[in-house]
């Protein structure tokens, strides 16, 4: 199995790569609700998915979390 | 839809990639020098090298209806041998006399250092005396912001047409100050290590379509010339029409490229044949 310097450098791009992609995807839905309104732009009529994506991030960032954090993510992500 | 790979490491792809390419709309590709994996030592490495790339690939690229254009330069990541860098460069004229060489690229940064730099200056100086285009490469992951900075810095210090000079690799954070100048400006696709091809269409849909060009720059790395169809395929799945996806992946590289004569693929607009009878 890999040491921890090896997992930490061995997905690292890859993880970098991940969270990019998240955040155009909020950058990109902050677009769109701009060029819905202008400054009173239109959010979607149901952000539920969005908030469950913020809530994962926040349990993704979690340095020391009580379970692991692919379990927690598919339990939050279950109450879809 | 017709498409066409303005940065493109054909020696580094077998075959497959040209017919495949070939099949999916790609009618032209522009092969920039690149790093071999290793720093070359001689001078006669590089020069059998543009060889290679601007007598034997267009052959090869010929095969599948593709046409093959190139550009030469020592690598930045060579740069720091300044003596192989200048014995090389006095070549290049040469080579700017072959049908299918475009310019001086890709030429630009990769650690930022004083050689770099050097090096970089001289290849834009002559590439703007012979009247070529010029291809820059910006600096990945760490270094890109730096990178991209100093290489606008040391081109603000140079007489040159900067709508002839192309800034690579931008994303996100870099792309403004490029586009501010007055550069033309590419996204690169990779997989995982540069930008993506939902990204890229996010900066297009932000910033327009003016003086932006798209490629995927495959090479021996873990690469994918196909992550441009895949742009191609997020660009109209957003609802842009064909005619946009067009001006975007065939017509900007042929406004770019163009301003070289050697490239005379003209940019082209779809039309129905009631609207081609009227213009009649």
């Amino acid at each position: 199995m890999l040491t921890p310097a090896q997992v930490a450098e061995t997905y690292f791009l890859e993880s970098r790569h991940q969270l990019l992609e998240i955040a155009a995807y909020l950058d990109r839905y902050d677009a769109a609700v701009a060029r819905s309104g202008g400054s009173n732009g239109q959010a979607a009529a149901d952000e539920k998915k969005l908030a469950l994506l913020r809530r994962a991030l926040e349990i993704v960032a979690e340095q020391q979390p009580a379970t692991e954090r692919t379990v927690a993510l598919l339990e939050l992500f279950a109450t879809l | 839809m017709q498409i066409i790979q303005p940065h493109y490491h054909a020696i580094a792809r077998t075959a497959q990639d040209y017919e495949r390419m070939a099949m999916s709309g790609v009618v032209a590709v522009a092969e920039p020098a690149f790093w071999a994996g290793f720093d070359r030592l001689y001078p006669e490495t590089f020069l059998d090298y543009f060889r290679q790339i601007s007598e034997f690939e267009p052959t090869r690229a010929a095969q599948y209806g593709i046409r093959h254009f190139s550009w030469v330069a020592v690598n930045p990541k060579e740069a720091e041998n300044p003596v192989l860098t200048r014995e090389v460069l006095k070549h290049f004229p040469e080579f700017f006399a072959k049908p299918t060489v475009l310019g001086v690229g890709e030429t630009g940064l990769h650690k930022s250092t004083k050689n770099e730099c050097d090096s970089l200056e001289a290849h834009v100086d002559i590439a703007m005396k012979h009247g070529q285009l010029v291809l820059i490469h910006t600096p990945h992951l760490a270094d890109k912001a730096h990178g991209t900075k100093r290489v606008l810095e040391v081109l603000a210090g140079m007489n040159i047409d900067r709508e002839r000079v192309w800034i690579d690799h931008v994303e996100e954070q870099t792309i403004r100050p490029c586009l501010d100048a007055g550069y033309w400006v590419g996204f690169t696709l990779y997989p995982i290590t540069k930008c993506s091809p939902k990204r890229a269409v996010d900066m297009l849909e932000k910033y327009g379509t003016e003086r932006i060009l798209v490629n995927s720059s495959a090479d021996w790395g873990p690469s994918d010339p196909f992550t441009l169809q895949e742009c191609v395929l997020e660009y109209r799945r957003r609802g842009h029409s064909l005619q946009e996806a067009i001006e975007v992946f065939h017509n900007n590289p042929c406004r770019f490229l163009g301003q070289n004569p050697k490239f005379d693929i003209q940019p082209i607009r779809v039309e129905t044949a009631a609207e081609s009878a009227v213009s009649r």
